[in-house]
């Protein structure tokens, strides 16, 4: 037990969770009970003691993407009671504990849903649409070596700080799963208003956002309609202001587009 | 055999320059017929994935995420060094040298290290024009800190997720080479062996993690950049999935495996809290600027920290080492975090820990700017043990954190084997016995945006465009054994999960080959590990079958190969008779419980060979030459 709540009581928790084969199979939503749980546990780390118990039961475990259990790498996603990530407020599954559960919870764990994250089984999904906005055009176009002295660019540091809580973006996808439209604009947004911000991202600016929002129709996520649910769900707080942004800079492209 | 490190001639500080002219080059219009395998997508893959794309050359790369940008790089948190000397506090190239060679204990190359040192600085220019958002001074130009046992400000930031964002850089020029087709990446898919055609490397074999689908790849060279194998231990800073199974399976192919025993143990991370903990966290160095380590002077003073007098408190960094006090290196500030916790005064309710505390830091500079500076990691440490850090101190206890050693390469990065090169955590080449903080992403970029570029240049131009098609039966063997061996693992249907083989050798490994070891503790560990090797591949429980997404399967896998690293490790701590850097041995310490190197017989580098199953690794020799520094006992007192 962790030194600081030496009193917290185990608990007991019914868990239901979302349960499918592969991707061609037909899901459906399995019960399990879990005993002895410590408040001290990831939310992760709940689901390894069930899944050690299925296991020396000889059910399958169930499959979840995770990977660096700290909230960087964006691997996890589960929705858990109805929220993308848990109940915790800018808190990746991973770093959600169970302190933030009471014992005799039932629990229900499902997969990101939305039309371009395809379930590859229980509670994975594929994700590969992101990456493929990303290569729309999140970058700056510049190879290795022949680039300026760092400090030849200098950047005000309201700008530098500004980009760079626009690029904290994990690309976890929560903010799809949140959306009743399955949009992808707060993510695509943050990569869009971080390099338009800064000065060695203006000579692509235009190409870039009419490059991204392309793709991003193209893998059939659904329009924007400035509900804000994906910024409330967003781990890493990525803020509406980006979306913003990112139709400014769309409507400023289509005016003077250079893809003709 | 003769290892020969392929140090080029030459005065220290031309050694690079004169190599670099010395090499030879792919003419352009040769490159695109010349395709480089990249296995990892991490810094050091990533960068080299990119640039390897952007000079003209075919590359396939590979990681075993979802997506490339997942890779364990994106969990570093403190910063990268570079000789920029942008703080005129006397920083330069020679320096930062200097400090890696001495902070590695001696047991770094030279010529290596001073590359590194070299082109530190172009990674930031580098990094700065692919957008990456380091902190900046209020007149708009880049602020640094200093970091983990540095006397100059060189490490530059990005707020606490500086791996973050030098690896979302990395991941945008990857991303600009798969869209011009360039790159081709193969996400969720893991390396499980090397191909060898006529003693080169030639390709490798993989299973897609979803379909379980066992598939070949060839090309002209191969580069794994698959980072460390801190998870032998079970319990450390790395990822789920960090794992040594690429390297491992190299070796198995004539890969040298190098000072497999030289482990970084963190001293900065959050407590173990029970037996369900499936990795530990980090908390970066960074906090040492700021936080004081202390624990109680006395014995069993279980005494809430507020409540214990400052009198009544050590703070044992400082005690002991007055000049560098809280900053000394890693290596050192763990075995002292041990120590206190041994002596029965460590804090918490598992006794395994010891303060880290802010008080004064706020009392000084004030609660908004420590909240500034730390914020994030604050707020990781109150998600994590409900405790909030600006109210009572942090606890902390040192956790397994990277991995010195590595497969051995030579100056041109490449292994013992002819055409595969290893970069990046995953080669064992920069850090000597003890890596100093800020200088893995360094040394990953360094790799990865400008060595290897220039280096496999020379390899290629020196052998023929001719493809190989996988249907060679080098191709075919390898995919059978591969298959074999999944079909073993899948047959055994015993009764013990891959976690609890796992856990037990992890334990293992912490007791008698993590912060201090001694021979009697190590022959030990090598029989207990054997034992559990054999009761793994009679009683491992395994469920479903390989054309699926398993997890069971995969993690077998991984933990079969950490059952024989393991051994290795041992081996290599049992064979070094000194105490350097993270390897500690209890019989080889001063009076003052310093480590105590042997430099007349131990100062090389110690290259294992493979000879077959269960059958002892052979040693051989790198004789280490320092001609530029004097061989001095660290101190940091
Ligand atoms: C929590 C933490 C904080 C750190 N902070 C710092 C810091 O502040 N400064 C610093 O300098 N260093 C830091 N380090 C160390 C540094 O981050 C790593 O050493 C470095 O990022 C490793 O990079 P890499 O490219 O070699 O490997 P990784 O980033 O680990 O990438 C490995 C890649 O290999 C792939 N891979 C692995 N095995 C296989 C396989 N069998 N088949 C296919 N693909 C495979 C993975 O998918 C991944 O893409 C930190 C490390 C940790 C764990
Ligand atoms: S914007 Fe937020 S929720 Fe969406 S992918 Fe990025 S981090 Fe996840
Ligand atoms: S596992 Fe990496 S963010 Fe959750």
């Amino acid at each position: 037990m962790a030194g600081n709540n030496p009193n917290s009581k185990p608990m007991n928790l019914t868990l239901r969770v979302w349960r499918q084969k592969n991707s061609q199979a037909a899901g459906t939503l399995e019960t399990y009970q879990v005993k002895d749980i410590s408040p001290e546990m990831s939310f992760l780390e709940m689901m390894d003691v069930l899944n050690e118990d299925l296991l020396r039961s000889g059910v399958d475990p169930i499959a979840f993407d995770h990977d660096c259990r700290e909230g960087i790498c964006g691997m996890c996603s589960l929705y858990i009671n109805g929220r993308a990530h848990g109940p915790e407020r800018g808190t990746t599954t991973c770093q959600l504990h169970m302190r933030k559960f009471s014992d005799g919870d039932t629990i229900t764990i499902e997969p990101w849903r939305a039309g371009p994250f395809p379930i590859l089984k229980d509670l994975c999904v594929d994700r590969s649409a992101l990456d493929r906005i990303q290569q729309a055009g999140g970058y700056i176009s510049v190879n290795t070596g022949g680039v300026p002295d760092a400090n030849e660019i200098p950047i005000p540091k309201p700008i530098a700080d500004k980009a760079f809580d626009a690029a904290t973006c994990i690309q976890c996808g929560a903010c799809v799963a949140a959306c009743k439209n399955g949009s992808a604009m707060l993510f695509t947004s943050a990569k869009v208003s971080q390099l338009a911000m800064l000065p060695q991202g203006q000579v692509e600016r235009k190409t870039r956002v009419e490059n991204m929002v392309a793709q991003m129709d193209k893998e059939g996520f659904g329009a924007c309609t400035n509900i804000g649910s994906c910024a409330a769900e967003c781990p890493v707080g990525i803020s509406l202001e980006n979306i913003a942004m990112l139709n400014r800079e769309y409507i400023g492209a289509s005016f003077t587009s250079e893809n003709v | 055999m003769i290892l020969d490190s392929k140090i080029p001639e030459g005065p220290l500080a031309e050694k690079w320059d004169k190599h670099k002219f010395n090499v030879k080059l792919v003419n352009p219009a040769n490159k695109r017929k010349y395709d480089i395998i990249v296995v990892g997508t991490g810094l050091a893959g990533a960068s080299a994935a990119a640039t390897l794309a952007e000079l003209g050359y075919n590359v396939k790369a590979f990681c075993y995420q979802d997506s490339p940008r997942r890779a364990h790089s994106i969990a570093a948190q403190g910063g990268i060094n570079a000789a920029k000397n942008y703080q005129n506090d006397g920083d330069s190239v020679y320096r930062l040298f200097y400090d890696t060679i001495k902070g590695g204990d001696y047991r770094a190359r030279e010529a290596n290290v001073y590359r590194l040192a070299q082109v530190s600085v172009n990674i930031i220019d580098q990094c700065v024009a692919q957008g990456v958002p380091f902190a900046r001074e209020y007149g708009g130009l880049l602020a640094n800190r200093s970091f983990g046992g540095a006397q100059v400000s060189r490490t530059f930031y990005a707020r606490g997720q500086t791996g973050q964002q030098l690896l979302l850089g990395a991941y945008s020029a990857l991303n600009r080479q798969i869209a011009y087709g360039k790159v081709k990446m193969y996400p969720r898919t893991e390396m499980l062996d090397l191909v060898m055609v006529d003693g080169k490397a030639r390709g490798i074999i993989t299973r897609h993690l979803i379909t379980g689908k066992i598939e070949s790849h060839s090309a002209h060279a191969v580069i794994l950049a698959t980072g460390g194998y801190g998870n032998v231990f079970y319990l450390s800073t790395n990822a789920m999935g960090s794992n040594a199974t690429a390297a491992w399976r190299a070796y198995k192919k004539g890969a040298f495996f190098a000072n497999p025993c030289f482990t970084q143990i963190h001293p900065t991370c959050i407590p173990v809290s029970g037996g369900y903990q499936s990795k530990l966290t980090l908390m970066s160095e960074s906090l040492r600027n700021d936080g004081r380590v202390w624990v109680p002077k006395a014995v069993g003073d279980n005494r809430a920290p507020g409540q214990i007098p400052e009198d009544e408190r050590d703070y044992f960094l400082e005690r002991k080492y007055p000049s560098f006090g809280n900053l000394v290196p890693r290596d050192v500030a763990s075995r002292n975090a041990k120590l206190a916790c041994d002596e029965g005064r460590g804090v918490g309710t598992t006794k395994l820990a010891v303060y880290l505390d802010f008080a004064d830091a706020i009392k000084r500079e004030g609660l908004e700017k420590i909240s500034q500076k730390y914020g994030n990691l604050f707020d990781m440490y109150a998600k994590i043990t409900g405790e909030n850090p600006y109210e009572q101190p942090m606890r902390i206890y040192p956790a397994v954190h990277y991995t010195m050693g590595g497969l051995w390469v030579d100056y041109n990065l490449m292994t013992t084997v002819p055409g595969l090169y290893a970069t990046g955590e995953c080669n064992f080449s920069d850090h000597g016995a003890n890596r100093l903080g800020a200088s893995a992403l360094m040394q990953g970029l360094a790799d990865g945006y400008f060595v290897i570029p220039y280096t496999i240049g020379d390899y290629l131009a020196q052998n023929p465009t001719t493809r190989i098609e996988t249907s060679h039966p080098a191709f075919k063997e390898a995919e059978a054994a591969v298959r074999a061996d999944v079909d073993k693992l899948l047959s055994i249907n015993g009764s013990r999960t891959v976690d609890d083989f796992h856990k037990a050798l992890g334990h293992i490994m912490w007791d008698y080959c993590g912060m201090a070891r001694n021979a009697e503790g190590l022959q030990y560990a090598k029989q207990e590990i054997r034992k559990l090797r054999e009761a793994f591949w009679s009683d491992v429980k395994i469920l479903g079958t390989n054309e699926e997404l398993n997890i069971t399967l995969e993690k077998a896998g991984r933990v079969a190969d950490f059952l024989e690293l393991g051994e290795l490790m041992v081996d290599d701590a049992l064979n070094r008779n000194e105490s350097c850097g993270g390897h500690f041995r209890e019989e080889y310490q001063t009076p003052e419980n310093e480590a105590l190197r042997d430099d007349e017989n131990y100062t090389y580098v110690a290259a294992w060979q493979y000879t077959g199953p269960n059958q002892p690794a052979v040693l051989h020799k790198e004789e280490l030459k320092f001609e530029n520094v004097k061989l001095t006992q660290r101190s940091y007192k």
